[in-house]
């Protein structure tokens, strides 16, 4: 508990062919616990690499990962399953389990490969489940829930898991107002909770609402990170997507508009 | 809540057991007194000889077959999945015609070679998966094993093309029909340590088997070694397979639809379905060995019956609504 940081990258390399590091290119980062990171860049700017590369899905082909002051292959896979939580971007489930059955999943980490899931698992599941506001779904079969729904059962399922640290691949890219907002005050009560929040997006107006801390990507580099509005720059968006961007502070809040956009009004 | 159907399936089991000691064409069709077992020493000798073994036979391949089919269909992510198709099937149909003409059709000479066969059939499904350079892993290994098939299948076309008419053809046509005429005690004890470890296992690991059902990435995630927790499920699910197969022939649509009938009666969730999927396939086994013996005075291949009545009862299952039995 006592780490500075949950999560500690250094130079880290990573590239799909063979030796070519292309995808992340000496990227370096500190997370604090119990902040919302935002990792913000265009479409394959290597942020799902980087999340599968934490996760210790893909091994990077230089640089160190630490996990709450360890070395990332200190840990065994069950260790690792119970401090890390990922929401996927989306899942394809090709069997009908029920919202309960899918969210005690979540609970595989404290189980032997043998072993049933208890009463203990099924109360921190309906937890996780009273938590994304799905408890009255909990018999209703998952592929019969809406997109906004199925991503919230995701994120209870790895509530369930009770991680403290939590990654999410674009939580809210099939979502409607009301569930993005549900979502985002969920991610904001477990931040204060004490769990470590990462998420990335392509959106910097979802990022302006929500989070401590930016990571700002363009093709595996990092261009920027820090604090919200130090990072969150007119200057530093419209070198992540290579186009003019204002940022407009309004109420208190930041907010990110494209330049070619309100050039033609 | 979900005690209540697994303990009614079994004792639904052990009655259909009881009652098919009785059933047969002996000493008159149908039907055969129990009081006959104390005073006819035939009547004994067949029930505890022929029958007996047959029954536990016909049990095991329904379980064995039933089970491996919920694991494979959760493992490859797929309801369509059965059993013998990653090269299982065909390449013991393809032994077993090899057997009949060119090793001369002793029962167990045919077995063997069914059961090498099926083993080369899998190994060669493996190989080619590894090679393939398309698609991930579950849809390379489902390709390799329509491909093993169609190879092993085009070779028991040809055997049978040159299989003698009025000898080997029928018996060749028999056996890929599937059926345990030729059950006896050695048959059984020879696939009981393969099937009943078989079971177990898989029994054990029920609950894992929801999250191998996940995408790699998630189960990661959830602390699954996908690798080995499939590749252990998988073996042991075509071991059993290619154990009954060998023995019984190709029995069809119980690997494919008791999975899907134990599914909708219990709900997804492997912890029960998977037990319930092994009871029912005991039973509809059974019964459907059952018929196979009484029905006719000759014998009706067993997988012409769990063919037509499987399909009948999966039709009318899905033209019904779900029953569910959740809390």
């Amino acid at each position: 508990m006592s780490a500075p940081y949950i999560l500690s990258l250094s130079d880290l390399r990573f590239g799909y062919a063979k030796k070519a590091p292309t995808v992340l290119q000496g990227l370096s980062l500190d997370i604090p616990p119990g902040t919302v990171t935002a990792i913000l860049g265009p479409n394959g700017a290597g942020k799902t690499t980087l999340l599968r590369i934490v996760l210790g899905l893909l091994a990077p082909q230089a640089g160190r990962i630490s996990i709450d002051g360890k070395p990332q292959k200190n840990y065994s896979r069950q260790q690792m399953s119970r401090l890390i939580g990922l929401v996927p971007q989306s899942e394809y489930v090709p069997f009908d389990f029920s919202v309960l059955e899918f969210v005690l999943l979540g609970r595989a980490p404290y189980l032997s490969p043998l072993e049933m899931p208890g009463e203990t698992d099924r109360q921190i599941a309906l937890e996780a489940l009273r938590a994304m506001g799905l408890e009255h779904l909990r018999n209703r079969s998952t592929p019969s829930l809406s997109g906004g729904e199925r991503q919230l059962a995701m994120i209870a399922r790895a509530l369930a898991q009770q991680p403290r640290l939590l990654l999410l691949d674009e939580p809210t890219s099939h979502l409607d107002l009301g569930n993005r907002d549900r979502i985002l005050s969920v991610l904001r009560a477990r931040a204060r909770a004490g769990v470590t929040i990462i998420f990335t997006t392509h959106d910097p107006n979802l990022v302006a609402a929500t989070a401590d801390y930016v990571v700002l990507m363009r093709r595996g580099a990092l261009l920027a990170a820090g604090a919200l509005a130090a990072t969150l720059t007119a200057e530093n968006l419209s070198a992540t997507y290579g186009i003019p961007v204002q940022v407009i502070r309004w109420d208190g809040r930041l907010f990110v508009v494209s330049e070619q956009i309100s050039e033609m009004d | 809540m979900a005690r209540h159907p697994l303990i009614i399936l079994t004792a639904l089991l052990l009655l259909a057991f009881a009652l098919s000691l009785f059933v047969g064409r002996f000493p008159q069709p149908y039907w055969m007194s129990p009081t006959l077992l104390q005073e006819n020493e035939l009547a004994r000798q067949l029930v505890f000889n022929l029958r007996l073994p047959r029954i536990l036979t016909a049990v095991l391949l329904g379980m064995a077959l039933a089970g491996a089919g919920a694991v494979m269909q959760m493992i490859f992510r797929n309801p369509l999945v059965e059993p013998g198709f990653l090269g299982v099937s065909q390449g013991a149909g393809f032994g077993a015609a090899f057997a009949i003409i060119k090793l001369g059709n002793a029962p167990l000479v045919v077995a063997t070679s069914a059961a090498l066969f099926a083993i080369l059939g899998l190994a060669l499904s493996y190989l080619l998966a590894r090679n393939l350079r398309y698609g991930g892993w579950v849809l390379r290994l489902v390709l390799a094993g329509i491909a093993v098939s169609a190879l092993f299948s085009s070779g028991i076309g040809l055997l049978k093309y040159v299989a003698d008419p009025l000898k080997q053809l029928p018996e060749i046509t028999f056996w890929l029909l599937g059926g345990l005429w030729s059950v006896t005690w050695s048959e059984l004890i020879y696939i009981a340590p393969i099937v009943l470890p078989a079971l177990i296992i898989i029994w054990l690991m029920r609950w894992r088997l929801n999250l191998l059902s996940l995408s790699d990435e998630t189960a990661f995630s959830l602390g699954v070694a996908t690798g080995r927790e499939r590749t252990l499920l998988l073996g042991v699910s075509v071991a059993a397979t290619a154990a009954v197969v060998a023995v019984a022939g190709i029995v069809g649509w119980i690997g494919l639809i008791v999975p899907h009938i134990a599914r909708r009666a219990m709900g997804t969730d492997a912890q029960h379905s998977l037990p319930a999927s092994i009871l029912i396939g005991g039973i509809f086994a059974l019964l459907c060995d059952d018929l196979a013996r009484t029905l006719y005075v000759g014998e009706i291949p067993l997988g012409i019956l769990t063919s037509l009545i499987g399909a009948l009862f999966f039709a009318a299952m899905m033209m019904s609504h779900p029953p569910r039995s959740r809390r």
